[in-house]
């Protein structure tokens, strides 16, 4: 007997273990995320490379190319019909190009563009004395901390202001929160969802600590965002360990159809689904940690505190782009993954939806900063769109990309007319300090009124047709009573808007009060692309009604 | 031994977690805590992992890993930062904003 015959008597071949298939990647589909996280990666380069001087124009040019080459390319996308007829799913099942993606990405990237230029205005804040420095020192300097590091009202601190230093990082962590956000509600498996929920969750925590006033407060906003954030999605992911208990896989169309019960059955699906605990627990965490990204009651604790430390251009652009791509997500998951399951969660969203429009109104009223008062408005609007999530209809779908749309550019516009309201200390956000602002300078104080009557939904402004549209969809849903505590909180909340615009017009201003930098273009193109966008969407809301409506339609 | 032993840690693991996040003063060491209810998600794939004979849940381990790795790097430059500038780390000392 030869040796290799005797050895095959205790010994079998190992099978070739199968090889792992290389994976497709459709890059073309993909483009719009592929470029957008280019560009930020090519920032970071820049930051590394370039001198000092030269690199703000580069990250601004950069930033700003790059938003709109992947603009760019969602338009060529929806246009070769991957929004409706070609509709398909990319990068092996972990990526959906779909209509809502493809609206919500585009969204999200025009948020972002009007975004780098809130961020990059350099005018309001005056530029650091000239102490003994070269004469370069008195260069302009935007909203950002001269040196992150750098310990408040240190002797570090305080040298690099007087050389005139800029955090021009903020730009590609703009980019890499964007790149994130663009994957977040396209993500067709939860892993990817929970990996795009950190890639732009992080880059927003560091950009809360970077203001360049009231540092202390930025870096206290930063903190409580992350650790609430840290816990939220430390939740979200439990629930996905849960749910990928449940069904054996984390693909979306996997657990819908291990919920419907479509699935091939093996012994392990035999056992786990046989508990419902792992998937209404597993549900409810995951939901937990998306309604915490959109700020709804009783997982909004954050939003007030973060959104008045934070710096308000980063607000601004955390208040619409976070709501848009949680929203999305939100859809996605309700809509794809959970259609089976919606008489156990529809009850809950009910309640969710309820306390979000109320307590967010309510609150609101009592408060007495500018940008508290906009971050509890924006708790209220995250309820109204709830009432649209709720619907369970396509209309529902339609309207709530319709309604984040119009909502995310009047928060824009909104939180970049607070950043010119400024006084010795910075900006000035306490709403006594407005008093009068009308008066002093006329044409700020309307257009800040002209975002109010549009968060409060009044006719003619964008706010009202997605009020509309979404009140609409939510009735013809069989949520009635949604409907009738969304008119109530409506008429709540519209009390403290005109309340502050009857604030800005009909009372004395004080002789001590803030003045109204004149911004540069920067700032000037981002309110007059979020005026126009509310008075377009207001007055001719048909066709981007309609868009949203052939966007309206999931993949799965 | 029966998998769901695993389970039943991973969960008891996650409510430590989640208790200390509540309970503790110290941003440290509630991110710590932070830290293990991620490692009680990582227990919990991989048992499911072993269960369901695929190896996604693994797979989805090193993500986590990959991810909480990251978050540590953002969050103890955030909390070294307040430190630093308020000589203290303690999450109820940080209230200069209220209603």
């Amino acid at each position: 007997m030869s040796a290799s015959s005797v050895h095959s008597l205790w010994t079998t071949a190992a099978p070739v273990a199968d090889k792992f298939p290389t994976p497709h990647i459709e890059y073309a589909q993909l483009s719009p995320v592929l470029i957008v996280m280019g560009a930020a990666a090519l920032g970071v380069l820049v930051e590394a490379f370039l001198p000092r001087r030269s690199r703000y124009t580069a990250q601004v040019g950069l930033a700003a190319v790059g938003l709109a080459a992947a603009f760019a390319a969602i338009v060529a996308l929806a246009d070769k019909g991957y929004g409706s007829t070609k509709a398909h799913i990319a990068a092996m099942g972990a990526v959906a190009v779909d209509g809502p993606a493809l609206f919500l990405q585009g969204t999200i990237l025009l948020v972002g563009f009007v975004a780098i230029f809130t961020f990059a205005e350099r005018r309001l804040d005056p530029p650091p004395s000239y102490a003994g420095g070269t004469p370069n020192s008195r260069q302009p300097v935007d909203s950002f901390a001269a040196q992150g590091s750098a310990v408040p009202g240190s002797e570090q601190e305080k040298a690099a202001v007087r050389a005139g230093f800029t955090s021009t990082e903020v730009f590609p962590l703009l980019m890499f929160a964007v790149g994130g956000m663009l994957i977040f509600p396209a993500a067709n498996d939860l892993l990817t969802l929970f990996v795009a929920l950190e890639v732009f969750s992080l880059p927003l925590y560091i950009l809360c600590a970077l203001a360049r006033r009231n540092r202390l407060m930025s870096q206290e906003a930063a903190v409580k965002y992350f650790l609430l954030g840290a816990f939220s999605s430390a939740f979200l992911l439990f629930g996905i360990a849960l749910l990928y208990g449940y069904a054996g896989t984390v693909s979306y169309s996997g657990i819908s159809a291990v919920i419907d019960g479509t699935a091939p059955m093996t012994p392990a699906l035999a056992d786990t689904t046989g508990n419902d605990a792992l998937l209404l627990i597993g549900l409810a965490m995951v939901v937990m940690g998306l309604l915490f990204k959109v700020g709804a009651v009783p997982f909004h604790m954050w939003t007030p505190d973060v959104y008045q430390g934070a710096p308000t251009p980063v607000t601004g652009f955390m208040a619409s782009a976070t709501k848009v791509a949680a929203f999305g997500a939100l859809l996605r998951l309700l809509y794809v993954v959970l259609p089976g399951m919606r008489w156990d969660w529809r009850p809950v969203m009910w309640g969710v939806a309820i306390l979000t429009m109320l307590a967010g109104a309510v609150i609101a009223v009592t408060q007495t900063d500018v940008k508290r008062l906009l971050a509890y408005s924006s708790i209220a609007h995250a309820g109204f769109i709830l009432a649209g999530v709720i619907a369970t209809t396509p209309a529902g779908i339609s309207s709530v990309l319709f309604y984040l749309a119009a909502y995310s550019f009047v928060t824009l516009g909104a939180f970049a007319v607070v950043t010119l309201v400024r006084d010795a200390g910075g900006e000035a956000t306490h709403l006594s300090r407005w008093a009068g602002l009308g008066r002093r300078s006329p044409l700020v104080a309307a257009v800040f009124a002209v975002f109010l009557l549009a968060f409060a939904g009044i006719p003619l402004t964008s706010g009202f047709a997605g009020k509309f549209a979404v009140f609409q969809a939510a009735a013809a849903g069989g949520a009635m009573p949604l409907v009738i505590v969304g008119v109530i909180s409506s008429a709540i909340a519209a009390f403290f808007y005109v309340r502050v615009i009857v604030l800005m017009f009909f009372s004395e201003p004080k002789p001590d009060g803030p003045t109204v930098a004149v911004p540069s273009v920067m700032t000037s193109t981002a309110i007059a692309v979020g005026v126009a966008v509310t008075l377009v969407l207001g007055l001719a809301p048909q066709y981007f009604l309609d868009l949203a409506d052939k966007a309206g339609v999931f993949v799965r | 031994m029966n998998p769901a032993n695993y389970l039943y840690l991973s969960a008891l693991l996650f409510t430590i977690g989640a208790a200390g996040v509540l309970i503790r003063r110290n941003a440290i060491v509630v991110f710590m805590c932070v830290e293990l209810m991620l490692n009680a998600c990582n227990l919990a794939f991989v048992t499911f992992s072993r269960l369901h004979g695929n190896l996604d849940g693994q797979v989805i381990a090193f993500f986590t890993m990959v991810v909480a790795a990251a978050e540590v790097v953002v969050g103890l430059a955030i909390i070294v930062s307040i430190f630093r500038s308020r000589h203290s780390a303690s999450v109820d000392d940080a209230n200069l904003m209220k209603l």
